[in-house]
C-alpha cells in the first residue's frame, strides 16, 4: 500500500484541488465563539474523522498530529448562496 | 395481591432497559403453572388443567376472571406458563453465538483458548473499549476469531477440534455429532470471566441458557382461539405448535423411560428439536417450514415480527387510524381545487369535536336534536350528532330516540361530536405519498354519491386518475391542528412545488385545449356565449369589450374577442412575454409573432395582446403565468385564477365542441406515397450496409467493431426514417386537427404519438439494442437463419392506424414489455431507497436559530440547504428571478417613457 500511495512531498495536497473547498483550522477562542452562537456542545457538531485527507494536510500544515478535538471551519462556494459556511469537529479515527 | 398493585395502569417512567436471557430458574419462576396435556378443551369447552388453555395463563372469555390475578379481560395481561423439556434442545436464534464460543473454547476445561499473556492482552483492550465506549462486539468477534484458530488448549493441554455447524441446528466436533446435551455440557463449564470477552454478561446470559430444557409458553393473550361462526374452535397457530411440541415430549420421555432402542429416543429427540425450532422461526433455511392442515405455512413467533406485515412495522410505526374514510375518487370540474367532496353517508360517519361553551350552547343543544340521521330541509344536507362525551369523559351515543334527552342534559364542558358539514377542513391523501403534496387539507363539500371528488388541476400532486383509485381522507380533530394544516397543507398553499421551482397544480387537459382555442387567433364569440362562459366562474366586474358587426343578412351581431374574455380573468398589472408551447421548436420570435403563427404570448398591463394562452402559460410544472401570480399575487389569487381559467376553459370548449377521432390520424396520399417511398429507401439503404458488410468493405467507426457500425448504421437509418414520417405526417396535419392542437398547446399526447399512429412506429428495440434475442440465429422462425435485413429485426414499417403484420406485432410486444418490466423494477427499488431516506430524515427539523437538527440537538446543516432558500418559493431552483425583474423594469420605463410624451 505504502508503495502505491505517493508519501510526502510527493503527495499533492488536497486542499489545492478545485473540488475542495477552504478549510481552516479555528483557534481555541474561535471555536469557543462558534460554540456560542449556535448553543451547542464540540459532541453536537458535525464530525470529521482525523484520518480524512484534508485533516492530514491540515496536520501536517500545524505541524502536529493532534487535531483531534479542535474545529475546522469549510467555506464552501455556492451558487445559490455565495458562499456556505460549515464547521466540523476533528475526531481521532477508530 | 402484590402482582395485582403492579399491573395497575399507571404510565411508567423507564429507567434503564438490559437485554438478556431468561435462565430456566427464571422460566420456572415466571410460570403461573407447568404444562403438561396436549390438549386445550375438553368435550365441554372447559379448559383443561395444565393444558395449554390453563385458565391459569390468562383470560379471554369476556366475563370470566383470570385465576392468577383475578381481572377480567382487557385487564388481565396474561401469564406465562412453562414445559419441562425430557431432553435439551438447542435454540436457534442463538446457534452461531454458541458456535462462537464452542469454537474459542476448551471442551476439557471450558477456558477460552488463550494462553495468560494473550487474554490479559485482549482484557486491556476491553477496557478501552468500554472507557470509551466503542461497540465491544467488534472485539468480542475478534476474540473468538483468535481463539478458535488455537489447536491445543494452552491449559489443560486437550486438543481443540474444529467445530461445524449442520444447516440448522447440529453441531460438529470433528465430524462428531454432538447432542445438545453434549453441547450443555460444554457451555456450562465456560468461565464467567471469559464469557465477558466474548461479549457476554454472564449474569443475564450464561451460555448454556441457550440450549434449552424449559420452554416458556406463552399467555393465552397472546394466542387466542377464535370461535367460528359453526360454533367449532380454531387456535392460534402458536398453539398448534406447542400442541406438537408437547406431544413429541411426552413421547420422548416416555420411550426413554422405558428404555427403547437409542435409536428411537434420538429420532423423537430430533423431532423435539424441529418442533421447537420451528416454534421460533418457521422459516429457518435447511428445514421445510412446519404447515396447517389446509398446507398453509404456520405463523410462529418470528413470522409475527418480522417484516412489512410485523408487529413492528405494522402495528408499532404504523397504526389504523379513527376519522378516517377511504373510497374511490371520481373527478368534478366544477369544485375548487381546494375543495373535496364527500359522500353523505360518509360525512354522517364522520366527526368535528365541539367544545360546548355557554356561547354556543343553544346551538349545540339544536344540534344533538337533529339526532345522527338529521331530515334534510329542502334537500340540503344537514349535519347531525352521533356522539355526546360529558365531562366525566362518558361517551354518550346519540340515537333519534334519545336526542331530546340528551339535548336536555347537555352540560357546558361536555364535547359534543358533530358529523362533518360544509367547510369543515380535512386531510386527503393518496399512497404512495411519496412527496408533500400527497397529503393535502382540503375544504369539505358534503354531496351525494359514493366518491370522493375533486377538481383535476389536482391531480399531479396526488399522481391520481379515476381508473378506479381510491383516496383516504382524515377529519382533523383540533383548532390547532386545524390552523396549522389550513396555513402549511392547503391545497393553494401548494401549488408550487419544492421539486422544482414552480407550479405543480395547474390546469391539464381540455383546461389547455379550451383556453388556446379561446386566445390563438383571437377569435370572435358571440355576446351570447361570452356571458354564458363568464358566467360559469359568476363573473363580476369590467366586462370586456363588446364589439359588433353586421353579418350577411344586415343584422347588427354583438361579439366578444377571445383575448378579450380571457383577460378579464387577470389580477392587475401583468407584464409577460413568453414564446408559446405551440411554437415550432425551430422558430425564432420574429416569426414567431407573426400574425399567422400567433405563437408569441405577450401580456401588457393584464391585457393578453397576442398569442395563445397554451401549456407554457397555465399547465402544471411549466405554466409561466401561473407561476408569475402565485409568486407576484400570493396563493389565494393563483387559486383564484385557476379555479377561473379551468372553468373558463372547460365552458369555452364546451360551446365551442371539441372531439377527436380516427381520422385525425388520415394522411392525404401524398403524404401517404411520400411515407412509403422513405420505408421503401431506408430498407434499400439497410441492404446495402448489409451489402457491404458481407463483403468486409464496411469500414468499422473509430473504436467500435464492424458488427457494432453495422449497428450504428441501422439504427440511424431506421430512426432517420421515423423522423421524416414525422416530419411529413406534421406538414400534412394542421392545426384544425385536433389531435393535433391537443399535442401543440401541450394538452395530451405528443407529435411522437401522432407520427406513430398516422406514419410510422419505427424500429423496435430491447436493452438499446435492435430485436436480437429467440431463435437460434433469428429472431422468429419467420426469417432465414443469419438475417440481419430491418424485418428481421424488429423494424416495424406499419403505422398504428394501417395495423401490425404478426411479425410487428410480436417485436413491438417485446419493445413494450422491456418498458413495463423497467417501470416494475424501478419504482420497487426507488421504493426501498424512499423508505431509507425517510428513516434517516424523518426527525430532522428546521430549529429556531436556523439550523437543521437532529433530535438528539446535532447540528446536520447549520443553514437549511446551506443557502436558507425555500425552494417552494425559489424560480426554478434559482433565489432570484432576474429575467421578470429586467422585464419589468424595462416596461416601466417604456411607459414612463409614453407618458412622457
Ligand atoms: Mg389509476
Ligand atoms: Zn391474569
Ligand atoms: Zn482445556
Amino acid at each position: 500500500m505504502s508503495e502505491e500511495v505517493p508519501a510526502q512531498a510527493s503527495r499533492f495536497n488536497v486542499l489545492n484541488h478545485v473540488n475542495v473547498p477552504l478549510h481552516e483550522v479555528l483557534t481555541d477562542s474561535e471555536a469557543k465563539e462558534v460554540l456560542k452562537r449556535y448553543g451547542i456542545t464540540k459532541e453536537q457538531l458535525p464530525k470529521v474523522r482525523s484520518n480524512d485527507p484534508v485533516v492530514q494536510v491540515l496536520q501536517k500544515q500545524a505541524g502536529s498530529d493532534g487535531l483531534a478535538g479542535k474545529i475546522v471551519q469549510i467555506t464552501r462556494r455556492s451558487p445559490t448562496a455565495g458562499t456556505a459556511v460549515a464547521y466540523r469537529l476533528i475526531v481521532e479515527a477508530i | 395481591m402484590t402482582m395485582r398493585t403492579m399491573l395497575t395502569n399507571q404510565p411508567k417512567k423507564i429507567g434503564h432497559m438490559k437485554f438478556g436471557l431468561l435462565s430456566p430458574k427464571e422460566v420456572r419462576g415466571l410460570s403461573a403453572t407447568k404444562v403438561i396435556t396436549a390438549d386445550t378443551y375438553d368435550e365441554d369447552g372447559f379448559p383443561i388443567e395444565m393444558g395449554l388453555m390453563d385458565p391459569r395463563l390468562g383470560v379471554i372469555e369476556p366475563g370470566l376472571r383470570c385465576k392468577t390475578c383475578g381481572q377480567k379481560v382487557g385487564d388481565c395481561p396474561g401469564h406465562f406458563g412453562h414445559i419441562d423439556l425430557a431432553m435439551p434442545v438447542i435454540h436457534v436464534g442463538f446457534v452461531r453465538v454458541v458456535r462462537d464460543i464452542l469454537r474459542g473454547t476448551c471442551r476439557g476445561c471450558g477456558k477460552l483458548l488463550f494462553t495468560e499473556r494473550l487474554r490479559e492482552d485482549f482484557e486491556k483492550q476491553l477496557k478501552t473499549y468500554e472507557a470509551e465506549e466503542k461497540d465491544v462486539s467488534i472485539l468480542a468477534k475478534r476474540v473468538s476469531k483468535d481463539a478458535s484458530n488455537v489447536t491445543v488448549c494452552p491449559h489443560c493441554g486437550r486438543e481443540h477440534g474444529t467445530i461445524d455447524v449442520d444447516k440448522p441446528t447440529t453441531f460438529r466436533e470433528n465430524g462428531h455429532k454432538l447432542t445438545p446435551s453434549e453441547v450443555r455440557e460444554w457451555l456450562e463449564k465456560v468461565p464467567n470471566e471469559d464469557l465477558k470477552l466474548l461479549g457476554l454478561n454472564a449474569e443475564v446470559c450464561r451460555p448454556e441458557w441457550m440450549v434449552l430444557t424449559v420452554l416458556p409458553v406463552p399467555p393465552v393473550t397472546m394466542r387466542p382461539s377464535i370461535t367460528l361462526e359453526s360454533g367449532e374452535r380454531s387456535e392460534d397457530d402458536l398453539t398448534h405448535k406447542l400442541v406438537d411440541v408437547i406431544r413429541i415430549n411426552q413421547r420422548l420421555q416416555e420411550n426413554r423411560d422405558a428404555g427403547a432402542p437409542q435409536l428411537i429416543v434420538e429420532d423423537l429427540w430430533e423431532l423435539l428439536q424441529y418442533h421447537i425450532t420451528t416454534y421460533f422461526d418457521n422459516q429457518t433455511a435447511g428445514i421445510p417450514p412446519a404447515r396447517h392442515r389446509s398446507g398453509r405455512p404456520l405463523k410462529t413467533i418470528s413470522q409475527r415480527l418480522k417484516g412489512k406485515e410485523g408487529r413492528f412495522r405494522s402495528n408499532l410505526s404504523g397504526k389504523r387510524v379513527n376519522f378516517s374514510a377511504r373510497t374511490v375518487i371520481s373527478p368534478d370540474p366544477n369544485l375548487s381545487i381546494n375543495d373535496v367532496g364527500v359522500p353523505i353517508e360518509c360525512a354522517q360517519e364522520l366527526t368535528v369535536p365541539i367544545r360546548v361553551t355557554p356561547a354556543n350552547f343553544q346551538f349545540c343543544a339544536d344540534l344533538i336534536l337533529r339526532g345522527p340521521e338529521p331530515k334534510f330541509p329542502e334537500g340540503k344536507y344537514v349535519p347531525g350528532v352521533n356522539y355526546v362525551i360529558r365531562p366525566d369523559n362518558r361517551r354518550v351515543k346519540v340515537t333519534d330516540k334519545n336526542a331530546d334527552e340528551v339535548a336536555k342534559r347537555l352540560e357546558v364542558g361536555s364535547i359534543v361530536e358533530r358529523q362533518l358539514d360544509d367547510g369543515d377542513v380535512v386531510l386527503f391523501n393518496r399512497q404512495p405519498t411519496l412527496h408533500r403534496m400527497s397529503m393535502m387539507a382540503h375544504t369539505v363539500r358534503v354531496m351525494p354519491g359514493k366518491t370522493f371528488r375533486f377538481n383535476l388541476p389536482n391531480c399531479p400532486p396526488y399522481n391520481a386518475d379515476f381508473d378506479g383509485d381510491e383516496m383516504n381522507l382524515h377529519v382533523i380533530q383540533g383548532e390547532e391542528a386545524r390552523a396549522e394544516a389550513e396555513i402549511l397543507m392547503k391545497v393553494q398553499e401548494n401549488i408550487r412545488s419544492p421539486r422544482f421551482g414552480g407550479p405543480i397544480i395547474g390546469a391539464i387537459h381540455d383546461h389547455i385545449s379550451g383556453n388556446f382555442l379561446m386566445t390563438w387567433k383571437n377569435p370572435k364569440l358571440p355576446l351570447e356565449d361570452a356571458t354564458q362562459v363568464l358566467s360559469r366562474v359568476g363573473f363580476k366586474g369590467q366586462m370586456p369589450a363588446i364589439l359588433e358587426e353586421k353579418d350577411e343578412h344586415g343584422e347588427t351581431r354583438k361579439f366578444v374577442m377571445g383575448r378579450d374574455l380571457f383577460s378579464t380573468l387577470l389580477p392587475p398589472g401583468i407584464n409577460l412575454s413568453y414564446k408559446a408551447n405551440a411554437c415550432p421548436s425551430g422558430m425564432k420570435e420574429k416569426e414567431a409573432r407573426l400574425p399567422e403563427n400567433d405563437f408569441w404570448v405577450v401580456i401588457e398591463d393584464s391585457k393578453l395582446i397576442q398569442g395563445g394562452i397554451d401549456k407554457t402559460s397555465i399547465a402544471s410544472e411549466k405554466g409561466k403565468l401561473l407561476d408569475h401570480i402565485a409568486r407576484r399575487y400570493g396563493n389565494q389569487a393563483a387559486r383564484e385564477f385557476l379555479d377561473k381559467v379551468t372553468k373558463v376553459g372547460n365552458g369555452f370548449l364546451t360551446l365551442r365542441g371539441f372531439s377527436t377521432s380516427i381520422d385525425d390520424e388520415d394522411l392525404p396520399p401524398e403524404a401517404r406515397h411520400e411515407i412509403e417511398e422513405r420505408i421503401r429507401a431506408t430498407k434499400e439503404r439497410v441492404d446495402v450496409l448489409l451489402k457491404q458488410y458481407k463483403k468486409g468493405e464496411l469500414q468499422a467507426l473509430p473504436g467500435r467493431g464492424v458488427e457494432e457500425t453495422l449497428e450504428m448504421e441501422i439504427m440511424r437509418e431506421t430512426g432517420q426514417a421515423r423522423d421524416a414520417a414525422g416530419e411529413t405526417a406534421s406538414r400534412s396535419l394542421g392545426m384544425d386537427n385536433s389531435a393535433v392542437l391537443m399535442a401543440r398547446c401541450g394538452a395530451r399526447g405528443s407529435m411522437l404519438n401522432l407520427s406513430q399512429m398516422a406514419g410510422l412506429v419505427g424500429q423496435q428495440a430491447v436493452r438499446g439494442k435492435r430485436i436480437h434475442r429467440g431463435y437460434q440465429k433469428r429472431t422468429l422462425p419467420h426469417f432465414k437463419w443469419g438475417d440481419l435485413g430491418s424485418d428481421a429485426k424488429g423494424f416495424v414499417a406499419a403505422s398504428y392506424k394501417t395495423g401490425l403484420n404478426p411479425t410487428e406485432y410480436f417485436f413491438h410486444s417485446m419493445g413494450g414489455r422491456e418498458g413495463l418490466v423497467d417501470t416494475a423494477v424501478r419504482t420497487s427499488r426507488s421504493g426501498y431507497m424512499q423508505r431509507r431516506l425517510i428513516n434517516a430524515l424523518e426527525d430532522l427539523k428546521v430549529a429556531q436559530d436556523g439550523t437543521v437538527r437532529n433530535t438528539a440537538g446535532t447540528v446536520i446543516q447549520f443553514v437549511y440547504g446551506e443557502d436558507g432558500v425555500d425552494p417552494t418559493r425559489s424560480v426554478g431552483g434559482e433565489p432570484v428571478d432576474f429575467d421578470t425583474i429586467f422585464a419589468s423594469v424595462a416596461s416601466g420605463k417604456a411607459k414612463a417613457k409614453k407618458g412622457g410624451n
